[in-house]
């Protein structure tokens, strides 16, 4: 496989969730990945897309920054925002924790990034914005 | 894509059953909370079945919506049902360990 990239910016509307998680599957599609690992790449673009759309920057739309690349056989996928950033990435990644929690979420977010893909890398600056790294191994894919 | 439903009512057994139909995230999260709020909230039924069968993806936003709309139903002293979930919808719902407190139906 031939090393890829690809580059996206949207508003942080709710709108572009499917939009980003569209894009993102149909970029690793070049991988030959199974349906479940396509299925495991949306879940997770959608989950830290959500996650700067409804913590980074409060929904006001300012930019999202979603660039994923192709290296061999890895997927790597970068969300970033320019957001109110995380204080605490320990405990933003604890399990059922959220900061929201009179608006139904559920703080599953980073676990779930966190099991559907192979390797996960959050870094973020209060004021600056959060990024985060996300990389996914199709094991099957297969030579040209 | 917006999630639709589909609710029936089904007097002789006192289920409401309550079929969602789409892509499950949190552009239609509050949407189909206020939807299935009021027909929690109106119906006399005690069994609630939530039919995800034609869910094509869900993520931890969705999950946001069930884990809410569990709590209502044990508010009004109601059972929650899930029933159809595909495997990755399915692998999010056990991570969540709502299978501890809503029952599966298995297919």
């Amino acid at each position: 496989m031939k090393n890829n990239e690809m580059h996206l910016t949207f508003p942080a509307m709710s709108e572009n969730e499917a939009l980003a998680r569209m894009c993102a599957s149909a970029f690793a599609a070049q991988l030959n990945p199974t349906i479940e690992e396509i299925s495991d790449i949306r879940t997770a673009v959608s989950e830290a897309v959500t996650n700067s759309i409804i913590h980074g920057y409060n929904s006001k739309p300012l930019t999202i920054y979603l660039d994923a690349y192709i290296s061999d056989n890895e997927l790597k996928i970068v969300v970033r925002d320019e957001g109110k950033g995380i204080d605490d990435i320990d405990l933003a990644m604890t399990p059922f924790y959220t900061t929201l929690p009179d608006g139904e979420r559920s703080g599953m977010g980073f676990s779930v990034m966190q099991a559907f893909m192979d390797e996960l890398y959050v870094s973020s600056m209060p004021e600056m914005g959060t990024t985060v790294t996300m990389i996914k191994r199709i094991v099957r894919c297969e030579e040209e | 894509m917006r999630v639709k439903t589909h609710l029936s009512e089904n007097m002789a057994t006192k289920q409401l059953v309550m079929c969602l139909e789409g892509e499950l995230d949190h552009h239609c999260a509050e949407k189909l909370r206020l939807r299935l709020d009021s027909e929690i909230k109106k119906s006399n039924c005690r069994e609630f079945v939530l039919d995800l069968t034609n869910v094509s993806f869900m993520d931890s936003s969705g999950l946001g919506v069930i884990l809410g709309r569990y709590k209502l139903i044990t508010q009004k002293d109601g059972t929650l049902y899930i029933k159809g979930a595909n495997r990755n919808v399915d692998r999010i719902l056990r991570m969540s360990g709502i299978y501890s407190l809503a029952q599966k139906i298995e297919n």
